[in-house]
């Protein structure tokens, strides 16, 4: 079992956890998840390991999409989770590059933050975007901002920061001419799709984190496989980040649907019971 | 009590035959298949046996299980003696007695099938195991006092079981890291509950838990810790790697990604580690198979395992496709039999090149060729060549690709000073299963590549006793 000591909501739909995981707190790097199951009957899902302590707690921030993160979403300080296992993945390649471009989409921001804070602390130039669609579901403004040169809010309907898309801000960063050494992208897949076709003229590096559907984690059971350069790679061992160039949304966007079905029913059972509790 | 015949009455008796429930009702649920033998077909079976002066089925059992004193034990109706007599050698009985290729181990070896049909060891290795599980009456065998020393099993399959196991008698403390969030390796998240009830496993582990074992599941070693910070942060004595040869392979043909391509790992871990067959209570889905065609690529254990567990979840048409024939088919015979019983469709001879898709990226369809058999390659089995021209395609809602694993990456590239042959599998000495890097040791499929249950718990065995060696003396 592993307790949560501290929950806390930080958007709508989006809670901060830290679990006490001392073998994980103690491994993590910047980049890398773990893959967690609520209780016995739950699924195993993946989530981004935001920080860590010397206590031997470890950070998510999770955003409720459907059942199981909803459900999660549901503990509060004093529960716990029966398994949690990590740190996976490869770390996110951190060195002094220049001028760094991390751009955060939704609760992306959450698995960017890690990343931002290693860059930053290895000396680079950190040009933060972060996107949601308003006000009220932006996350980890003040923590972005502290690990930033410079920050940039972006919001759909304008309620907060500039209105418009990171992508647009991304452009307007690209065109005032100053080199940038790569670019880290993570949100919804069409928006790193997107940022791809942006700095894919300038041939600028380009990083994404990739979000397949995992079961163990492990390299065991294939189901996170992406292409990549044409090739199958499995996300939980070789990535989840890849080069945004070579990468080929078209099939991750599809296979993150298999389950369409099962998932909306999971989650319309999950509602009717917390109706009925 | 039974008492014994002279030769000549025993060979006029038949096999006793598994009862088994009716092929279409288990076909769609996954309740087990055989349902044991009962006490009076046990003892006519033991009956059976010739108690050779020279037991040639012991021989062809890969630990060495001392059969013709075992069945001669059910033969007196002393069971649990029966069932311990067993497990001198064996810590998993009901295990073995249910998923052994016996037809290729003690009885393929049983004198009896020379000229009738062998001694049905498998049957009967069940039986007392499952007598000695239900009686409750499981002498824990006794414990050596403390040495002292702390060992390290990466992986908790039937390898690092038994290792586990021989150690913890020893006087060892041992502690089990498991990758999954529950104990057993293939035996839990592989092979379905209809062929191995996940209840027996665990009541084993039980057992070990008993024993003082200590298992710590969630923990990749590679990534939760290194095997060097084994050594020098946990201060483990010796390590035992475990980790099974659990990577996919795939076919490496065009469409392979599209949606309903599975490798049977993951169709297997979602069905039975994570449940999905009973997805109202459980939330890991599986894709559903309901009135669909369903297509697994193998001839072995695994691709039985998925095409059968893809009927019970539904599918209107489930097939086999193997490039070769069924004679060279490496399944165990009990488990082929079964499928087609259950009616699975067997395409032998045939062979995928390309899975079609639609505009959504989901699984429509698969190009087969057919194949015919021309020299034997190295294995000895004929080699399947492609007939040209003979391409068709057939309609295809699942794949299921198993053809094989390889070994997985993890524990070897964090370990650099521990050697690996050139597919990556752990090189161990033969003899005493140590690896090149002092006071680790490795055994089951990571060194022999994938292999059989017995086989792994053998590995344990050998393990452990080089292990305690290694303990005792401090030499490498
Ligand atoms: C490496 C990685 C890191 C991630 N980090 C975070 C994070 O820090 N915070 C966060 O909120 N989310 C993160 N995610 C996404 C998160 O795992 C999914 O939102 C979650 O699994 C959805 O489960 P659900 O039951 O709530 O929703 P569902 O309704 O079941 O699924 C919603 C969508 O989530 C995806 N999904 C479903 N099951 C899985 C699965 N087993 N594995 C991966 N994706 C799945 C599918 O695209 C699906 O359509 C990460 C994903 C990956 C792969
Ligand atoms: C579907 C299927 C059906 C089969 N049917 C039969 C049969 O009928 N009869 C038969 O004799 N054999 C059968 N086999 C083969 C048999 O199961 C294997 O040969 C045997 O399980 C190998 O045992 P092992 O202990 O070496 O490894 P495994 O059973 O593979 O166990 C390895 C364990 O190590 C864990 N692990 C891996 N990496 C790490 C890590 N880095 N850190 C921590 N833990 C890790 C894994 O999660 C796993 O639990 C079958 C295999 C499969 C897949
Ligand atoms: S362990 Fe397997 S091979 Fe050995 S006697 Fe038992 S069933 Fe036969
Ligand atoms: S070889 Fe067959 S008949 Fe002889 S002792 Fe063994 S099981 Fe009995
Ligand atoms: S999640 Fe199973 S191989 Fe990546
Ligand atoms: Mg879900």
């Amino acid at each position: 079992m592993f307790p949560i000591v501290e929950a806390r909501p930080l958007a709508r739909d989006v809670k901060l956890f830290r679990i006490h995981a001392p073998r994980v707190a103690k491994k993590r790097q910047a980049g890398q998840f773990v893959i967690l199951r609520i209780a016995e009957h739950g699924e195993r899902i993946p989530l981004t390991i935001a920080d860590s302590d010397d206590e031997g707690n470890i950070t998510i921030i999770v955003q409720g999409v459907g059942k199981t993160t909803k459900w999660l979403n549901t503990l509060e300080t004093g529960d716990s989770i029966l398994d949690v296992v990590g740190p996976l993945g490869e770390e996110s390649e951190i060195d002094t590059f220049g001028t760094v471009v991390i751009i955060g989409g939704g609760v992306g921001t959450a698995i960017a933050y890690p990343t931002a804070v290693a860059m930053k602390k290895a000396g680079n130039h950190v040009i933060s975007i972060v996107g949601s669609r308003n006000r009220e579901l932006l996350i980890l403004e003040d923590e972005m901002r502290a690990t930033s040169d410079e920050l940039c809010i972006m919001t759909d309907d304008g309620s907060h920061g500039e209105k418009g898309f990171v992508t647009e801000k991304l452009q307007q960063v690209i065109d005032r001419g100053a080199p940038i050494a790569r670019v880290l992208a993570i949100g919804p897949v069409p928006m790193m799709r997107a940022v791809a076709e942006r700095t894919r003229p300038h041939a600028i590096k380009t990083i994404v984190s990739l979000n397949p559907i995992m079961v163990d984690g492990t390299g065991m059971c294939g189901g996170c496989r992406v292409l990549v350069g044409g090739k199958s790679r499995f996300a939980c061992v070789d990535g989840p980040e890849f080069d945004a160039h070579q990468v080929d949304f078209e099939v991750l966007i599809q296979r993150n649907r298999l389950y369409k079905q099962q998932e909306t029913e999971s989650l319309a059972r999950f509602e009717k019971e917390q109706c009925e509790a | 009590m039974a008492k014994p015949l002279p030769p000549k009455e025993r060979m006029k008796i038949p096999r006793q035959a598994m009862p088994e429930q009716e092929a279409a009702v288990r076909a769609r649920n996954f309740g087990e298949v055989n349902l044991g033998l009962e006490v009076v077909a046990a003892e006519t079976e033991a009956q059976r046996c010739l108690s050779c002066a020279d037991p040639k089925c012991v021989g062809g059992c890969p630990v060495g299980v001392k059969i013709k004193d075992f069945v001669e034990l059910v033969l007196a109706g002393d069971y649990l003696k029966a069932a311990a007599k067993i497990r001198e050698d064996n810590v998993l009985p009901a295990v073995t007695g249910r998923v052994c290729p016996q037809e290729n181990q003690c009885e393929g070896a049983c004198i009896m099938g020379k000229r009738f049909s062998s001694l049905a060891i498998g049957n009967l290795e069940r039986f007392v195991a499952d007598y000695e599980r239900q009686s409750g009456q499981i002498g824990l065998p006794e414990r050596a006092p403390s040495t002292g020393k702390k060992v390290a099993i990466v992986g908790s399959g039937p390898a690092g079981l038994s290792c586990a196991g021989d150690l913890a008698l020893q006087g060892h403390q041992v502690t089990v890291f498991e990758a999954l969030h529950e104990i057993g390796g293939v035996l839990l998240y592989g092979i379905p509950e209809f062929r191995l009830p996940k209840d027996i496993v665990r009541g084993e582990i039980e057992n070990m838990k008993k024993m003082g074992i200590d298992f710590q599941t969630n923990v990749v070693v590679g990534k939760s810790m290194t095997i060097d910070e084994l050594f020098d942060e946990e201060a483990f004595d010796a390590v035992f790697i475990a980790t099974g040869a659990g990577l996919p392979q795939f076919l490496d043909i065009p469409g392979e990604h599209f949606g309903g391509v599975y490798s049977a790992n993951e169709f297997l871990t979602r069905v039975n580690l994570m449940k999905a067959y009973d997805s109202e209570h459980y939330d890991q889905p599986v894709y559903d198979c309901r009135d669909r065609n369903v297509a697994v690529v193998g001839g072995g254990n695994t691709a039985m395992d998925s095409v059968r567990s893809a009927m019970r979840l539904g599918a209107k048409n489930a097939y086999i496709i193997y490039r070769r024939s069924e004679e060279e088919m490496p399944a165990r015979k009990e488990e082929v039999h079964h499928a087609k019983d259950e009616g699975v469709e067997f395409m032998n001879l045939h062979n995928p090149i390309e899975f079609i898709g639609d505009e959504r990226g989901v699984l429509t369809g698969v190009k087969l060729i057919k194949m015919e058999l021309g020299e034997p390659d190295d294995s000895g089995r004929r080699r399947p060549k492609p007939i040209e021209g003979s391409e068709f395609e057939m309609p295809l809602d699942v794949a299921i690709i198993a053809v094989g694993t390889g070994a997985n990456p993890l524990v070897q590239s964090t370990t650099p000073d521990m050697a690996t042959n050139k597919w990556g599998y752990i090189v161990a000495d033969e003899k005493s299963l140590r690896t090149n890097k002092r006071g680790v040791f490795a055994g089951g499929d990571i060194v022999s590549g994938a292999a059989t249950v017995i086989l792994a718990m053998g590995a344990g065995r050998t393990a452990a006793r080089s292990i305690n060696d290694f303990l005792r003396t401090g030499e490498w």
